[in-house]
């Protein structure tokens, strides 16, 4: 019985492996390449469904930790340690951290392995997740809406204004993330095919521990934060912490997203940290059905690989706006009410009411 | 700094905080009514710019004005009918997400029905170049205007929800709403008049601020935004504390520029807002108790 | 159920993306990224309109070598990873032979390097040097350089005896570029720097900096930027009775800045591409032809003023249609050796003339010094 949680994840991988056959055979596996990035921001939107879905918590700042992560990937990999090396540089090239390459131009650089940069990313996620979380998470409604929003600015114009961050161009010129031995992190065609499954096991990861999260003792208590704050207090429910918990795990899975596609993308700019950003990952999340960890995952990568693909033309922000509007007048509880068996969750389905 | 370039900041704040007073007296509007902020205020602004530009060149500017406010009002109206109606079991968050959908969806419309093109209705009174002397600094004088215009509408709307029988039955409904409906309002006519009204001070701000601020299809939501920092600043719900919230949020963003550089001028006023949000979520003017009994 | 939901929805989008099958006489296929919608449209939306017009005519008049020209635009909303995306779907899925913009420099820079290595040309739209510097030799840009518009206000500047500034920029890709042009040359020009500031592309009053700036008894401003939120800049100094000379960039070239600017607009000095006094040109002046029949078209077509932002769409088509041309082929390689030999060639934002060792084609030649009398562009010294 325990196993079969897992059977889900299973077909999320044979899946994507059918995916790949069909279109690699088909000669059309260019579309591995946003059904890749699409996969990225749906695991963002996924940790915001765990957020509002289960702790019903609003966020309206998801894009603020996904640039943390896509930021702190791009600054510390495109900062060349071979011009006036510190004594910083120097020992952490001893420690064997320090990575070379050679860019388009024959210029030679010395970065920072991406590995000690991730670490760097989830520390930072992580701190700033407690200094803005800890007050924030207390706040309700409108009240916590309009702070999240307002963490998601600040991280905005932090990064337009810091010269440090690139400003309005961004970064360009990121390299990819050896992971180990020839997998690799990295947008080029060569790197396509294993790109897709290094995106799809980091799906599937997060889906793994989002739906142990959901079945865990953690789980239902935040269900029952959500059905009544007050009721679940006199339970003996730490109500704050079991939020501020889940506040955390999904602010890092974007961050770790956001970071992936940095490397993938090769490169980040200020527009992956605009409030409107923030606004879609809330439409994927009010489409999949709120507490829908599954139907966001769908949604997200298929909308997603829409608009990055341009389908929605001019009207890209218009097809959200909608979406937005007709999920919430006619299906409230997201486009699927009740799934099949795999892909059932067990109890909580009301849960989606937020 | 001299005293005359410190009125100098003084004033140039006023301009700035007058703007956003006027958008925040729309939230205002309908928070009294249903408790919902409405992310697309900013919207209404920008749709009431566009619709009296427009007309204005077919009519003289008091024409068009009073025409953009009719159209947008009505716009509004139609809009907060068709929503009160369509969303089942309305609670803050679907409401949130409804209006944000709103926002954008209206703006796709103002840049599909208009273009991406900037826009102004020209100055009231004077032109671009002229300004009221006041003490060696300087001030123009549609600053005036927006600052006259947010004091009449402050106090109709004050008389309006105290006094008159309609005002009084739509600060019913937030209060309570299944009460207020028990006692024979009608509290889905209440939430369509709350969306026409504010609409139409939306509109009329849009008007108003356009000489100083341009208009341009997107411009709706960082306006928003500020608006909405200040209806917090001021206490949700209280027009007047608004006000003052929206002239002490504008001076105190000018005098940033004096000590931080101006590219972080929006960073800071939003740490403000988040100050005031922990710390003091009943905003600056509010009293603690009411606003615990309207979180909810 | 859900795997086929997935599936269903994968066979929806790749029905809905597959593109026709080309015919005989294939059409050569262009790709445009360009901010059409979303914060940069005031220049994506101009380059849209004139691109799609260019290529029209080109077609009508029998395309390029007995072929049309078929022109993809994708409107990338001046954020980097739509532009990124896209240009791989160009370039792996269409095999465009070039790509037109992308309008900001953020995105051109963010695709620079995909173009190279996808031995694809790319016409980048927006300003910054950083673009063609280093240069990658598949990767130009038609814009005009920002250190030789900088030169001509510093040599107005120096004419009239000024020596000491402040400079204001918006905060978009442009202005910071702008920014950094600016301080690197000014001291060639004895020029002082008191103060320089950025401001919010969506800005809505900039009297507040004005003040600051005129706290610091400078003799001159520039304000760099290409956003609408500048015409507030001639407005609000007036407002606050600050009365120094006002310079602008090339990003102001176009009307309606002027026009949203009014009175006070009167008097702004800048550089600018002749396109906006093209009627005051003398008769013999090379680009006035040109000049003239592009506006003539793009007014009659859109019932809009040309700005000098289309003018950089319809150079890159124009450059490539050349070199196309030139070349006698589509092939990747000869096509982008052509554009690196084209001399002399004359475009709407100035006479090209690219190498191996520059990429960006124009240099102070193709500015002029403007200024604005009556609401009307005229040229500073005619």
């Amino acid at each position: 019985m325990e196993g079969r949680r897992y059977i889900p994840i299973v077909l999320l991988l044979l899946a994507a492996v059918g995916v790949q056959l069909t279109l690699s055979a088909c000669d059309a596996a260019y579309y591995l390449t946003q059904l890749t990035m699409s996969l990225y921001y749906a695991i963002v939107a996924v940790g915001l469904s765990l957020l509002m879905g289960y702790a019903g918590q609003v966020s309206l700042g998801h894009a603020g930790f996904f640039a943390i992560g896509g930021y702190t990937a791009a600054v510390l990999a495109t900062r060349n340690l071979a011009v006036e090396p510190g004594a910083m540089a120097r020992a952490l090239g001893a420690m064997g951290l320090l990575l070379q390459r050679e860019d388009l131009y024959g210029q030679t650089i010395v970065y920072l392995s991406p590995w000690v940069s991730l670490a760097a990313a989830i520390l930072l996620t992580s701190a700033v997740a407690c200094v803005i979380g800890v007050p924030v998470i207390r706040l309700k409604g409108h009240y916590l809406a309009m702070a999240t929003l307002g963490f998601g600015l600040i991280v905005y114009y932090t990064v337009l204004g810091a010269p440090g961050l690139g400003e309005a161009d961004g970064f360009s010129d990121v390299p990819g993330f050896r992971l180990a031995g020839p997998l690799e992190v990295n947008g080029r065609s060569a790197f396509r095919v294993q790109n897709f499954y290094i995106a799809c096991v980091l799906a599937a990861g997060v889906m793994a521990l989002g739906g142990n999260l959901v079945r865990s003792r953690m789980g239902r208590a935040l269900r029952a934060v959500h059905e009544g704050e007050e009721a679940a207090q006199s339970l003996g429910i730490h109500v704050a912490r079991a939020k501020f918990g889940v506040f955390l795990l999904s602010a890092l899975i974007a961050a770790v997203a956001g970071f992936f596609l940095t490397h993938y993308n090769g490169g980040i700019g200020p527009s992956e940290a605009t409030a409107l950003k923030s606004v879609r990952y809330l439409a994927i999340v009010a489409v999949g059905g709120m507490a829908n960890l599954w139907g966001t995952l769908i949604m997200g990568v298929g909308l997603n690989f829409l608009s990055l693909r341009g389908a929605f033309g001019s009207f890209d922000d218009a097809v959200f706006g909608v979406i937005l509007i007709a999920v919430m007048v006619l299906a409230p509880e997201g486009v699927f009410r009740r799934l099949p068996w795999p892909f059932r969750r067990k109890g909580g389905d009301d849960a989606a009411a937020a | 700094m001299s005293a005359e370039q410190a009125l100098q900041y003084c004033l140039a704040g006023v301009t700035v905080g007058s703007i956003y007073a006027i958008v925040a007296i729309g939230f205002n509007i309908i928070y009294n009514t249903t408790g919902i902020i409405n992310f697309a205020q900013g919207e209404f602004v920008v749709l009431g710019a566009m619709t009296a530009i427009s007309l204005h060149t077919v009519t003289p500017l008091p024409l068009a004005v009073a025409g953009a406010v009719a159209i947008t009002a009505a716009a509004g109206g139609l809009i907060g009918a068709g929503l009160t109606r369509a969303v089942k079991r309305p609670t803050v968050l679907r409401l949130i997400i409804v209006t944000i959908g709103l926002s954008i969806v209206l703006r796709a419309a103002v840049l599909h029905i208009w273009d991406e093109k900037v826009r102004a209705l020209p100055f009231f009174t004077g032109t671009e170049v002229s300004s009221v002397g006041f003490f060696g600094a300087r001030i123009t004088p549609q600053a005036l205007w927006v600052l006259g215009i947010c004091a009449v509408t402050v106090a109709g709307l004050t008389l309006f929800f105290r006094h008159t029988l309609t005002g009084r039955a739509m600060r019913a409904c937030a209060a309570n709403r299944t009460a207020a409906g028990l006692c024979g309002i009608p509290v889905g006519r209440m939430v369509t008049l709350s969306f026409t009204l504010s609409a139409a001070i939306g509109a009329l701000a849009g008007c108003a601020i356009s000489p100083v601020t341009q208009t341009q299809y997107d411009m709706g939501a960082p306006l928003a935004i500020k608006g909405f920092t200040v209806a917090i600043l001021g206490g949700m719900g209280n027009s007047l504390a608004a006000v003052a919230a929206g002239l002490l949020l504008g001076v105190l963003e000018s005098f940033s520029i004096c000590i931080f550089p101006l590219a972080y001028q929006h960073a800071v006023s939003i740490a403000v807002l988040l100050a005031v949000l922990v710390f003091r979520p009943s905003g600056l003017f509010g009293s603690r108790d009411v606003s615990a009994l309207k979180e909810h | 159920m859900a795997g086929r939901m997935l599936a269903g929805l994968l066979a929806a989008a790749v029905l809905w993306a597959v593109p026709l099958a080309a015919g005989q006489g294939e059409p050569i296929k262009v790709g445009a990224i360009l901010s059409v919608s979303g914060p940069a449209s005031f220049l994506g939306a101009p380059e849209k309109r004139t691109a799609e017009m260019l290529v029209q005519k080109i077609n009508a008049s029998g395309g390029l070598l007995g072929r049309k020209i078929q022109l993809i635009v994708k409107d990338s909303e001046g954020s980097p990873e739509k532009a990124t995306s896209f240009a791989k779907q160009l370039i792996e899925e269409e095999k465009v032979l070039a790509i037109i913009g992308p309008s900001t420099s953020g995105e051109s820079l963010a695709i620079k390097n995909l173009c190279q290595e996808g031995k694809t040309i790319l016409l980048s739209c927006a300003a910054a040097e950083k673009i063609v510097d280093p240069i990658a030799p598949y990767v130009f840009k038609t814009p005009q350089k920002d250190s030789d518009a900088a030169r001509w206000i510093f040599q107005t500047m120096r004419e009239m005896n000024i020596r000491r500034i402040g400079v204001i920029v918006s905060n978009d890709g442009f202005g910071i570029a702008g920014k950094a042009q600016i301080e690197k040359i000014a001291p060639e020009y004895g020029l002082q720097i008191a103060i320089a500031e950025v401001y919010d592309k969506g800005a809505t009053d900039l009297t507040g900096v004005l003040n600051k700036i005129k706290g610091q008894n400078v003799e001159g401003l520039v304000n760099w930027s290409i956003v609408p939120a500048q015409a507030l800049v001639a407005k609000n100094m007036k407002q606050i009775g600050f009365q120094v000379p006002l310079f602008q960039s090339h990003g102001y070239g176009n009307i309606k800045y002027v026009q949203a600017g009014g009175e006070a607009a009167n008097g702004t000095m800048f550089p600018a591409s002749p396109i906006l006094v093209a009627d005051q040109l003398p008769a013999k002046h090379p680009q006035r032809e040109l000049l003239l029949s592009y506006k003539k078209d793009y007014e009659a077509m859109y019932k809009e003023e040309a700005s000098a932002f289309g003018a950089y769409a319809y150079d890159a088509i124009l450059i490539l249609a050349e070199a196309i041309r030139k070349a006698g082929t589509t092939d990747r390689e000869k096509v982008r050796a052509a554009i690196e030999d084209l001399k002399g060639f004359v475009g709407t934002s100035g006479i090209f003339n690219y190498s191996k060792t520059d990429h960006s084609g124009l240099d102070m030649s193709a500015f002029e010094m403007l200024t604005v009398k009556d609401g009307k562009f005229v040229r500073l010294k005619p």
